[in-house]
């Protein structure tokens, strides 16, 4: 399914990133997922939460720079080759993924995915059965 | 007039001139004794590079009547100008002076389209600021209507505009701007209203300011430039073609210098601008250093007059930067960034000096909610900006970006640039 997800620009320096998980446990805003990809100046760190709205407000009145993306969010079970299975099908129809990153919960896991085209990517998925994840 | 008709005119004027101040301006006599020219050696205009230049300060430490040449009674008005730091400039005018002050104010009103059938208001300050009487006399002059509105009531003016049918105004273009929201406010609209003709100066203003300018108060607007050292408003105007101000240069000498070097330079190239009072005999000046950036247009303006043009006023020289040897202006960088809609009208230039090379970095704000969140993107962004800076400063620039209000914010321009190199 399609999820909105948070990206802040931070300037690569020391505790910019406790500075956003600040702002948000002091709104109580519970992070799903992150991860952050960093060049030699600047990072981008990408959030999931569950109140996307509210997050975007809090960080920009922080003066943080955030803007709001589509991804995809996959849900499979927690096994071995579940995910494999999943990305090949993709990798086969010409989807290719920018970015991913993913969090597990006992059960099922789920990873977050950007694509380049994100409707095709969606409609691929929506093909598959749940037993194929 | 023929370009060799004009530089036989600005030699004689430029001798008469120099004898005026060589005879009556202990300051410019010293000064041309120490370099020693006597008023015979100056006879064609192009000798005009043989004379001492003028700055500011030399007003300053003249303060408050050193540099005037005539007697005191001959002064028939006195202008002041005030300056942020230490002495205000005193201007003293003769009635020749004033005489001349009309005539070229009344050029620029007719190069507009304005007749003696026009309406005139005058929004710039009344006082010692010279842009209100600069104008006013202008427009007594063409024959029109003068209305000395002023500045500050901006309610009253509006009522005026409408009421008496007012065809042409003058104000700086921020004024206008205001005037524009004013009148909104007031629910009038542009057709409540007949301005026909309006002439700006006084600040720098961009193409995009004379669109909405225009657009919003449905005139035609034109620059008009002065400085108060020089005359007031009416050294330079546009004509219809809006390409450029044609300079009065029979009675303004114009030169462009290296603003480091003071070596004269070309038409085309930009730099400081220069004047020389050719006719003036209140306080002449030889060779006064304005500190504007901008540069002498080549060629002739389809218009028809044969004036040299300036282009825009794109700067202040005292905030050139020298890196490498190539000459950087702040407001270059600021242009480069206000077109890419991805980051902040805001920068910092940081300058250094690494292995005895100088570095420069430009530090720019990513836009609060616009940017990418693929690092790639990112990259292309940083590198678009690298490559637009270096096309246009001609040396290459290490671009930061940076996140929303990280950049000091302040008034002044200085503070937009750290030159670490004079640290050390
Ligand atoms: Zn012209």
């Amino acid at each position: 399914m399609v999820t909105k997800q948070i990206s802040i620009f931070l300037e690569n320096k020391r505790g910019r990133i406790n500075d956003v998980t600040k702002v948000l446990a002091a709104n109580g805003i519970n992070m799903d997922a992150f991860c952050i990809a960093e060049t030699s100046d600047f990072g981008l760190m990408r959030l999931i939460v569950q109140e996307v709205d509210r997050a975007v407000e809090v960080l920009r009145s922080a003066d943080f720079a955030v803007i709001v993306t589509d991804v995809v969010n996959i849900r499979c079970r927690n096994v071995p080759g579940a995910l494999s299975s999943v990305l090949e099908k993709l990798a086969g129809q010409d989807i290719f993924i920018e970015y991913m990153y993913a969090f597990s919960r006992s059960e099922t896991a789920d990873v977050i995915i950007k694509p380049n085209n994100l409707e095709e990517c969606i409609r691929i998925l929506d093909g598959l059965s749940l037993d194929n994840r | 007039m023929s370009r060799d008709e004009m530089m036989d005119l600005q030699g004689k004027r430029l001798h008469k001139l120099v004898e005026l101040v060589y005879h009556h301006v202990p300051f410019y006599r010293d000064k041309m004794q120490a370099l020693d020219i006597t008023p015979e050696d100056i006879r064609t205009i192009e000798d005009i590079t043989r004379l001492p230049f003028t700055t500011k300060q030399d007003l300053r430490d003249n303060y408050p009547l050193g540099l005037q040449a005539a007697a005191q009674s001959e002064i028939v008005r006195i202008h002041a100008s005030s300056g942020t730091t230490g002495n205000p400039t005193i201007v003293g005018y003769t009635g020749r002076d004033i005489e001349i002050w009309k005539e070229v104010a009344a050029r620029c009103l007719t190069a507009y389209g304005v007749t003696r059938n026009d309406i005139f208001s005058v929004g710039y300050g009344y006082g010692l600021f010279t842009g209100g009487l600069g104008v006013h006399n202008g427009v007594e002059y063409v024959g029109a209507s003068v209305v000395p509105t002023s500045t500050g009531n901006t309610e009253k003016h509006l009522r005026l505009l409408r009421d008496l049918k007012i065809t042409g105004i003058a104000c700086t273009p921020s004024y206008a701007l205001y005037l524009a929201e004013a009148m909104d406010k007031a629910g009038m609209t542009k057709d409540d209203i007949c301005l026909r003709i309006g002439a700006f100066g006084a600040e720098p203003w961009t193409e995009n300011m004379r669109r909405e300018i225009e657009d919003r108060l449905g005139l035609q607007a034109y620059n008009i430039y002065g400085l108060s050292e020089i005359m007031g408003p009416g050294v330079s105007y546009e004509c219809e073609c809006k390409d450029g101000s044609h300079i009065c240069e029979d009675h303004f000498y114009p030169e462009i210098i290296n603003p480091d070097t003071l070596e004269p330079l070309g038409r085309g190239q930009t730099g400081e601008l220069v004047f020389t009072t050719l006719t003036k005999t209140g306080m002449p000046l030889l060779r006064y250093r304005t500190k504007d950036l901008t540069s002498l247009m080549e060629g002739d303006c389809p218009c028809g007059r044969t004036s040299v043009r300036m282009t825009r006023i794109i700067g202040r020289s005292d905030d050139m930067l020298i890196i490498r040897g190539i000459n950087v202006f702040p407001s270059q960088v600021e242009s480069v960034i206000l077109e890419m809609p991805e980051f902040e009208p805001r920068y910092m230039l940081v300058v250094d000096r690494v292995n005895n090379l100088d570095t420069l970095q430009v530090q720019v704000e990513v836009r609060k909610d616009y940017f990418s969140d693929e690092i790639g993107v990112m990259l292309q962004l940083k590198r678009r900006l690298s490559d637009r800076l270096k096309s246009i400063l001609s040396i290459s620039a290490d671009v930061k970006l940076m996140e929303p209000n990280s950049i000091p914010r302040s008034e002044g321009k200085s503070v937009r640039i750290q030159d670490r190199r004079q640290l050390k």
